[in-house]
C-alpha cells in the first residue's frame, strides 16, 4: 500500500463533513516527510487547506509551506491564462484579461470548460514532472465525477481543434493506475458509506480513473474485550456503581453512561464498516482513528499523517 | 384530507440521553416560525443532516400546525425517501399515507407531502413553458449542449431548485413548503443562481455569441474573441454553442422575468431560512458565513439548528473529577470493589478505559458547547438535536427528531 504515495496524482474526495481536506493535507504532508516533492492543490478555494496546514492564504502560484510540500489553490481564470500561454502559445497576453472574463462567463454555461481547466492544470503539473506527487483536495463526491469525466466529455463534444488534441495526454495520465488514483474519504456512518459505494461505482462507469484507496476516518476505539465487557456490565449494577462513586468522589454513573455511549456508537459504526468492506472488495481500506481533537490545525494534521503512516506500513 | 385526530402530545423522547440536551436558550422557537411562514429553506454545509432536519420540520408542521405541507428534498438517503413514501425518483408530489402517522402513534392535523427534485425533468418543463413554439422547443431539447448543461453541471441544480420552489409556491397548493437545498460547493450558489441566470440571459456576451449565426454579414473570424475561441475550441463546437444560445435566447424574456421573481421570493417576508450545522469547527464556520450572507442579502434568518450534539452531562464537573480518578487511580478504586466484579487487574483496566473514554468525549462536548454559545448569539432561535446512534429511516424517527425542534406540543 505504500505505493499509494508512489503515484503522481491523487484526487482526494468524499461526502461533505468527513474530513476530506484534513486527510488530503495529511497525505501530502506524509509523502513530503518521506522525501517526495509534493504539491497540494485545493480546488474549492475556501481556504480550508490554509487552516489545516496553518500556512496563511494559498494562491494559484504554489508556495513551499514546509520542506518538500508546496500548496496552491485553484483559480480557473489563472489556469486559462496559463493554458493559453503554454499550450497554445498565443501571443496575445495583453488581451487575455478581458478574454478570460468573457471566457469565465461561457464556462458557466458551456459544458466542461471550467472542469477541463481544473483537471488540465493538475495533469499539466504531473506532466511537467516538477513534483513527484500532486495531491488534490477535490470537490465533494457529487461533483468530482463531472470533473474527472470532463476530458472525455470534451472529446465527445469538441470534434476537432487544439482542445481536442489536449485531452489525449490528459486521458493518458488520468487513466494510468500506476500514476493516478482517487482516494475516497469516508466515515463509518450510513450516509458517507452509501455515498462512497455510489461514488466507487460511478468512478468505474463514468471515468477512466482508478480508485486507489478508501480512507475510513474517525473510527472509534474498541474499549473492551468480551470478558472486559462483562466486567463493565457488573460495574453498572446500582450497588457497584454507588461504591465506585464513593471511591472516585463523583457521579461515576455518568462516566459509565459515557462509556456505554462510546460502545454503542462503536457498534453501529462497525456495522457500517462491514457494509463498506463488503461493497468495496478489492479496494484497500485505510483506518484513521477518532482523534478527539481540540482543533483542526497543523497539530491535528500531523496526528492524522502519523496514523496514515502506520496504516500504510511506512 | 387531514388524517386522524390531532395529536395530543409529541411522541416521547426515546433516545436515552436525548432529553438531557438543554433547549432553554431559545427565545423564539421553530414552532412559532413555521406557523408564520410559507417557505422554509434549510441550508448548511454537506453532511450536517440538512435533509433529515427539513423532513422533520415538515412532519412536525403537518402534525402540530396542520395544513398542507410539502417537503422538497434533493438527494435523500434511500431509506429516508422510503419513509416519506418516495419510492421512485421524479418530480411527482406524493402524500405520506395517513396510516404511517397512525402507526407512528401520531394523528395529524394536516397533510404531509414529499417530492424529490429531478433536475433534468425540471429543466425540460421550464423549456416547455417558455419556448415560443414547438419547433424551437424540440430543437432545444435535442441540442447536445442542452443535455450536458442541464444534466451534468452543478449550477443548473441550484437554479432549478429555486425555480421549482417558486413554481410550486405560486401554484398555491400548499400552506407550507420546506426545502432542502442542494449540496453546493459554495453555500451561496443557490441564492445567487436566479440572479446569475438573469444576468446571463441579459448579457452582451450572449448577443455577441449568437451574432454570427444571426447575421452572416459578420463573419466569426472578424472578431478577436472568435479568432481565439476558434483556436481553442474548434469551430464546430463554437457553432454548437452559438446555436444553443440562439435557441435559448428565444426564451429570454420569460427567463429573465422568472429569475427576477424567484429572487424576490427568496427575500419575501413569507420566506425564512433555517441554517443547519453540526458543532464541528468546519461546518460551524460555514454556518456563520452563511448567516452573514443571508443578512447581506436581506434574507430572513429564522433559526439555527445544531445537529448531532453530544449530551451535556459530559460536561458535569463532578463527573470529570470521578473520571480523572478512575484513570489516575484505577488500581486503588478497583481494590474497593467486591471480588465478584472481576479480577483486580481486569477491573482496573476497564475503569481506566471508561475514564479515558469519558474524558475524550468530554473534551469534544466542551468544544461543542463553546461553538453552540457562539452560534446561539447569531439567531433568534436555536434548537439542538442530540447525537443519535442510528440513522433516521422512518416517520417515528422524524417525529423523535422533530420533538427536539419543537417547544410546545
Amino acid at each position: 500500500m505504500a505505493d499509494l504515495l508512489q503515484r503522481n496524482l491523487l484526487f482526494v474526495t468524499g461526502k461533505g463533513g468527513v474530513g476530506k481536506t484534513s486527510i488530503a493535507a495529511a497525505l501530502a504532508l506524509l509523502a513530503s516527510q518521506h522525501g517526495r516533492r509534493v504539491l497540494l492543490c485545493e480546488v474549492d478555494a475556501k481556504g480550508a487547506t490554509a487552516q489545516v496546514l496553518e500556512t496563511g492564504p494559498t494562491t494559484f502560484d504554489e508556495r513551499e509551506v514546509s520542506p518538500g510540500l508546496w500548496a496552491m489553490s485553484m483559480d480557473t481564470e489563472a489556469s486559462l491564462k496559463e493554458y493559453l500561454r503554454l499550450q497554445l502559445r498565443l501571443p496575445l497576453l495583453s488581451r487575455i484579461g478581458p478574454l478570460a472574463r468573457t471566457f469565465d462567463f461561457v464556462a458557466n454555461a458551456a459544458p466542461g470548460v471550467r472542469e477541463i481547466l481544473v483537471v488540465g492544470k493538475l495533469c499539466w503539473e504531473v506532466r511537467k514532472g516538477e513534483y513527484d506527487l500532486v495531491v488534490v483536495d477535490a470537490p465533494a463526491s457529487g461533483h468530482v465525477v463531472g470533473q474527472l469525466a470532463a476530458p472525455q466529455a470534451i472529446t465527445e463534444l469538441v470534434k476537432v481543434g487544439p482542445v481536442r488534441d489536449q485531452t489525449g495526454w490528459m486521458l493518458d495520465i488520468l487513466g494510468d493506475p500506476a500514476r493516478t488514483g482517487v482516494v475516497i474519504v469516508s466515515t463509518p456512518e450510513e450516509m458517507p458509506v452509501n455515498e462512497t459505494l455510489q461514488l466507487a461505482t460511478r468512478l468505474e462507469k463514468e471515468t477512466v480513473v482508478d480508485l486507489a484507496a478508501v480512507v475510513v476516518n474517525r473510527v472509534l476505539p474498541e474499549l473492551f474485550s468480551r470478558s472486559e465487557e462483562q466486567v463493565f456490565r457488573r460495574l453498572r449494577r446500582p450497588a457497584t456503581t454507588a461504591a465506585l462513586s464513593e471511591a472516585a468522589g463523583g457521579p461515576v454513573d455518568l462516566v459509565l453512561d459515557g462509556a456505554e455511549l462510546a460502545v454503542r456508537l462503536r457498534r453501529t459504526r462497525a456495522d457500517h464498516l462491514d457494509e463498506l468492506r463488503e461493497g468495496l472488495r478489492g479496494t484497500e481500506l485505510l483506518y484513521v482513528p477518532e482523534l478527539f481533537q481540540r482543533t483542526y490545525g497543523l497539530r491535528a494534521t500531523r496526528q492524522l499523517a502519523s496514523a496514515l503512516q502506520d496504516e500504510l506500513g511506512l | 384530507m387531514a388524517c386522524g385526530p390531532p395529536a395530543s402530545s409529541p411522541p416521547p423522547s426515546r433516545t436515552s440521553w436525548g432529553s438531557d440536551v438543554a433547549t432553554a436558550e431559545r427565545s423564539a422557537s421553530l414552532d412559532q416560525l413555521l406557523a408564520s411562514k410559507e417557505i422554509v429553506i434549510c441550508c448548511g454545509s454537506g453532511g450536517v443532516g440538512k435533509t433529515t432536519v427539513a423532513a422533520a420540520l415538515a412532519t412536525m408542521a403537518a402534525v402540530h400546525l396542520g395544513g398542507k405541507v410539502l417537503v422538497i428534498t434533493v438527494d435523500p438517503a434511500r431509506r429516508l425517501a422510503n419513509a416519506l413514501g418516495l419510492e421512485e425518483f421524479g418530480n411527482v408530489e406524493t402524500q405520506v399515507p395517513c396510516e404511517r402517522f397512525t402507526a407512528a402513534g401520531a394523528g395529524t392535523r394536516g397533510e404531509l407531502w414529499a417530492a424529490m427534485l429531478d433536475t433534468k425533468q425540471s429543466w425540460d418543463d421550464l423549456v416547455r413553458a417558455h419556448a415560443p413554439d414547438p419547433t424551437t422547443r424540440d430543437a432545444i431539447l435535442a441540442n447536445p449542449l442542452y443535455a450536458n448543461i442541464t444534466g451534468r453541471f452543478v449550477q443548473s441544480h441550484d437554479y432549478i431548485a429555486m425555480e421549482r420552489l417558486y413554481e410550486i409556491h405560486q401554484s398555491g397548493r400548499y400552506d407550507l413548503i420546506v426545502v432542502d437545498t442542494p449540496p453546493t460547493r459554495n453555500a451561496l450558489d443557490f441564492l445567487e443562481a436566479p440572479e446569475r441566470m438573469a444576468d446571463f440571459f441579459s448579457s452582451r456576451l450572449l448577443r455577441w455569441l449568437t451574432a454570427p449565426a444571426r447575421s452572416r454579414l459578420v463573419t466569426m473570424a472578424s472578431r478577436p474573441f472568435y479568432t481565439i475561441a476558434d483556436r481553442i475550441l474548434g469551430s464546430q463546437f463554437l457553432e454548437d454553442i452559438a446555436e444553443f444560445f440562439l435557441l435559448f435566447q428565444t426564451m429570454y424574456r420569460g427567463f429573465v422575468e422568472r429569475s427576477t421573481a424567484v429572487t424576490r421570493t427568496l427575500t419575501d417576508k413569507r420566506t425564512t431560512f433555517v441554517v443547519v450545522s453540526t458543532l464541528e469547527p468546519a461546518p460551524v464556520r460555514e454556518a456563520e458565513f452563511f448567516v452573514d450572507a443571508l443578512g447581506q442579502r436581506k434574507c430572513h434568518l429564522g433559526a439555527i439548528v445544531v445537529n448531532k450534539v453530544l449530551p451535556d452531562w459530559f460536561t458535569t464537573p463532578g463527573a470529570s473529577t470521578a473520571a480523572s480518578r478512575l484513570v489516575d487511580d484505577a488500581a486503588h478504586v478497583a481494590a474497593t470493589l467486591p471480588k465478584n466484579v472481576g479480577s483486580r487487574d481486569q477491573v482496573a483496566r476497564v475503569l481506566q478505559e471508561v475514564g479515558e473514554s469519558f474524558l475524550n468525549f468530554r473534551l469534544v462536548a466542551k468544544r461543542e458547547a463553546e461553538q453552540r454559545t457562539e452560534l446561539a448569539a447569531r439567531a433568534d432561535a436555536l434548537a439542538a438535536v442530540p447525537y443519535a446512534d442510528h440513522d433516521i429511516t422512518d416517520l417515528p424517527g422524524l417525529l423523535e427528531l422533530g420533538s427536539h425542534l419543537w417547544r410546545e406540543p
